[in-house]
């Protein structure tokens, strides 16, 4: 009860007209750069930021806050209009969020994302709001072997649980475990894969790779069958997003899964883009027509996008009470908030108690309101759709190009995009599926770091990923997705039968 | 507390800004170039002294922050020296600039570089988790008597943490597990949730657990004490830690935090930004920075700058050497 008055306060510290314009103003921003590729929540923050040195702390970070809840919200116009995800975890919700809008119900689908994206930042809030001391000393619970158990889940959950044929999702996870490894290894200090290239130095960058998987291979795949955008004019008007809203109980066992995972993985680092894809693949092995998926279900919007905002959101927690970013956009917050001389860590609730829960109910408001914002703005971004492709292109490419360049200064960002652009291309042709190797590219450096340490720490003996309860569950209930085709096969043997068997005749 | 830091700083832009010199100034917003990730001690600097110019109007261009911190700093390195002429961009750095050409042979030469000043020296300390021995003595005598090394957390592999690392074990004959991670930050945390036994992070670092007492300072590997003697948590202040020699460890490490601007800019540029950053050092946001994270204040430029770089450079090299860690 403590927090719910320290909620209130947050409140009323916040609802004065200074700040609510400052909201709208950080909300709209936000939007703004969530929609362009690439230049999404982080840089946008970033550039931002020194804007609010003059002002306090408490309204500084509301408005940098908002622009991250804009970003977020964003960063699905992107990907279902045009395959193009603006942040790493929207990813997911292109594989039936664009399917959706090629068949002309992009307003449906921005309508769905939308609102599981709120529906998954409330959830992450009001577990924030009720359990931040508890939460805080579970994530220091995580040490390597547990982070890895955490990645391992991803991995093999992904290898076990997809649709796609089995050793195709493995080639492409190797395939993006390799070039994650170029760069310098954190773990010995020496440099992989670089060749002598100055620009291999930093490694691959993973949003570079995306916008080039993702956004360019879908224009030189478009440019070959057709010179059009395959989504048609998409009307939208109150009755589709009533519409939405009135079938949104009906998925309440995927928001509910979505919104658990997300918040449980949010506060590991990293945390985000791993429950985006396992929200996803979770929704599907349960869905009772599985193949539907990949094709256009509004449920494959749902979930990914639920798991990803209550991870996005969650991840604040972490930064807040421990000091770790869980994203990017957190760490800049965070070099925000050390700016202001507040300096997270567990004190920063004891000693600011204003700032901090002035920052969750900012949540719950720039929520609220961003919603609004963004439900009344959806016609005019589904409208970019009838604009013909021959002019839509050029401008797709030419900000494809900015976000690669903008990300970290680098022209040779911007041939790596039009290379990753054929690849994409080259895979989507022989049905290779792009998201085991985005995945891998991503994770697969934290991944392989977190089980060295752990290997160094426990000299050498495999053993450490079943030391504790706590990671021995995770390491097994990996293994047991990874097999679960077989197993699942046993136990059909056996009698025991699950749901999607039960269910098909 | 607000209203006088805000009048000492106003009165000291004041100050500053009247003598208007007619040199060199930049034309275009200039890029303070971070070989770290966000939320590291040289990105904090960054965002202070960012803070402080921009609070205090020490220069009509805005200045951001711009991170560099792939390949463990390498990243930023490179840029610096590829951006030979341009006086729009400074190097925040530190010892990396001597430890990464050494290690991963990079091909990279801080002489190559326009030096512009030398700032702070930043402290390195041992800390282990509260719940731990209480002294460096016993500390020591309870990593010898366990039966799997003691596990130490740094950032990043062959750097200073790790030399740090290697010549506590010659010094005490204690054997650890040297575990390279990501970032200071994340090296605190993982300290606090007893993942690992020890660090040897700054003072900025550990700041935050220590004041929550989740870790306990057991020396400072420097020949005096930090000079800083305001309450820290409730009963310590920096000045309250001994130094390792002190505790018999005769084990001692400065690291340099310096501006460089690229190679090839003009003695006009390389005089604006000693002025500006001369003038960084007297804002009471720096003083309050240096204090908060125990920094030690140091202003060289000039000859002295390049003669400290050069003694620094040859210590570091030595170090490097002595642990193995130089790449054949």
């Amino acid at each position: 009860m403590e927090a719910l008055g320290l909620l209130l306060h947050g409140f009323a510290v916040l609802l004065t007209g200074k700040t609510l314009v400052l909201m709208m103003v950080g909300l709209v921003l936000g939007i703004f750069v969530g929609v362009l590729p690439g230049l999404g929540g982080p840089n946008g923050v970033a550039i931002l930021l020194p804007l609010t040195f003059t002002m306090d702390p408490t309204s500084a970070i509301v408005m940098l806050s908002c622009i991250y809840w804009g970003a977020l919200f964003g960063g699905a116009i992107t990907s279902i209009l045009f395959n193009i995800p603006g942040e790493a975890w929207s990813v997911a919700t292109t594989f039936d969020g664009y399917p959706m809008a090629q068949q002309g119900r992009a307003a449906e689908a921005l309508t769905a994302a939308f609102t599981s994206s709120f529906v998954g930042s409330l959830v992450a809030v009001l577990l924030i709001t009720f359990l931040a001391p508890m939460i805080s000393s579970f994530a220091l619970k995580f040490g390597p072997p547990e982070f890895f158990a955490v990645y391992l889940l991803t991995f093999c959950s992904f290898v076990g649980l997809g649709r796609e044929a089995k050793h195709k999702t493995v080639i492409s996870m190797s395939l993006g475990l390799l070039l994650a490894g170029v760069g310098m290894d954190t773990v010995s200090g020496n440099l992989r894969m670089t060749f002598g290239s100055a620009d291999l130095l930093r490694g691959i960058n993973f949003l570079v790779a995306v916008i080039g998987l993702f956004g360019i291979s879908e224009i030189l795949l478009t440019m070959e069958e057709r010179l059009a955008l395959r989504g048609h004019a998409a009307s939208i008007s109150l009755r589709v997003v009533l519409g939405v809203w009135k079938d949104l109980p009906k998925y309440w066992v995927t928001l509910l899964r979505s919104s658990f995972i997300g918040c449980w993985l949010g506060i590991t680092p990293g945390g985000a883009i791993a429950a985006s894809f396992m929200g996803y693949n979770l929704a599907k092995r349960f869905a009772k027509e599985p193949e539907s998926f990949g094709k256009g279900r509004i449920e494959g919007v749902f979930a990914p996008e639920t798991a990803a905002h209550a991870s996005g959101t969650s991840a604040l927690l972490p930064m807040l009470a421990l000091g770790i970013p869980g994203s990017g956009t957190a760490a800049i917050l965070l070099g925000g908030l050390m700016v202001w001389g507040l300096n997270p860590g567990p004190l920063l609730f004891v000693e600011h108690k204003d700032f901090v829960w002035g920052l969750i109910a900012s949540m719950y408001l720039g929520n609220v309101v961003g919603l609004v914002l963004v439900l009344t703005t959806v016609p005019i971004f589904a409208s970019i759709l009838r604009v013909p492709f021959a002019a839509v292109a050029p401008m797709i490419v030419v900000s494809c190009a900015i976000g690669a360049y903008a990300i970290q200064n680098a022209m040779f960002d911007i041939w790596l995009m039009l290379g990753f652009g054929i690849v994409g291309y080259v895979f989507k042709k022989i049905g290779i599926p792009l998201a085991p190797f985005t995945l891998a590219l991503v994770l697969g450096n934290r991944a392989e770091d977190a089980f060295r340490l752990s290997m160094i720490g426990s000299g050498g003996n495999l053993g450490v990923f079943w030391s504790n309860g706590l990671v021995g569950s995770i390491t097994t209930l990996a293994i047991v997705l990874l097999f679960w085709p077989v197993i699942d096969g046993l136990l059909a043997r056996v009698g025991w039968t699950t749901r999607t068997r039960a269910t098909s005749p | 507390m607000r209203i006088p830091v805000k009048a000492v700083g106003a009165a000291t832009a004041l100050l500053l800004s009247a003598p208007a010199f007619a040199g060199w100034e930049p034309t275009k917003p200039v890029e303070i170039v971070v070989a770290a990730g966000a939320g590291g001690a040289s990105d904090q600097m960054a965002r202070m002294m960012q803070a402080a110019i921009q609070k205090n109007n020490l220069m009509k261009q805005p200045m951001v922050v711009s991170l560099k911190g792939g390949a463990s700093g390498a990243e930023a390195l490179m840029y610096m020296k590829s951006s030979e002429g341009d006086p729009n961009k400074v190097l925040i750095a530190y010892s990396l600039i001597y430890m990464l050409p050494l290690s991963a042979k990079i091909p990279f030469n801080w002489r190559e570089l326009t030096p512009v000043s030398v700032i702070a020296l930043d402290q390195f300390v041992l800390w282990d988790n509260s719940a731990g021995p209480k002294t460096v003595k016993e500390f020591v005598d309870a990593a010898k008597a366990a039966s799997s090394p003691f596990k130490m957390g740094g950032t990043g592999s062959k750097r200073e943490d790790h030399v740090l690392t290697v010549f506590l074990e010659q010094k005490t004959g204690a054997k650890f597990s040297y575990l390279p991670y990501k970032s200071g930050g994340e090296a605190a945390t993982q300290l606090v949730g007893n993942h690992t036994e020890a660090n040897v992070n700054n003072p900025s670092e550990n700041l935050e657990v220590w004041r929550a007492g989740q870790v306990r300072p057991l020396c400072v590997f420097d020949k005096e004490r930090i000079s800083y003697t305001s309450k820290v948590t409730d009963t310590q202040s920096w000045a309250d830690i001994p130094t390792c020699k002190e505790q018999g460890v005769d084990v001692q490490y400065l690291m340099l935090r310096a501006m460089f601007l690229p190679g090839k800019v003009t003695a006009e540029q390389q005089a604006f930004y000693v002025e500006l950053f001369h003038k960084v050092t007297q804002t009471a946001e720096y003083k309050d920075y240096m204090e908060k994270q125990a920094l030690k204040p140091i202003f060289l430029t000039g000859k002295d700058m390049v003669q400290f770089l050069e003694e620094d450079d040859a210590t570091n090299k030595a170090l490097m050497t002595e642990a193995g860690f130089v790449a054949k």
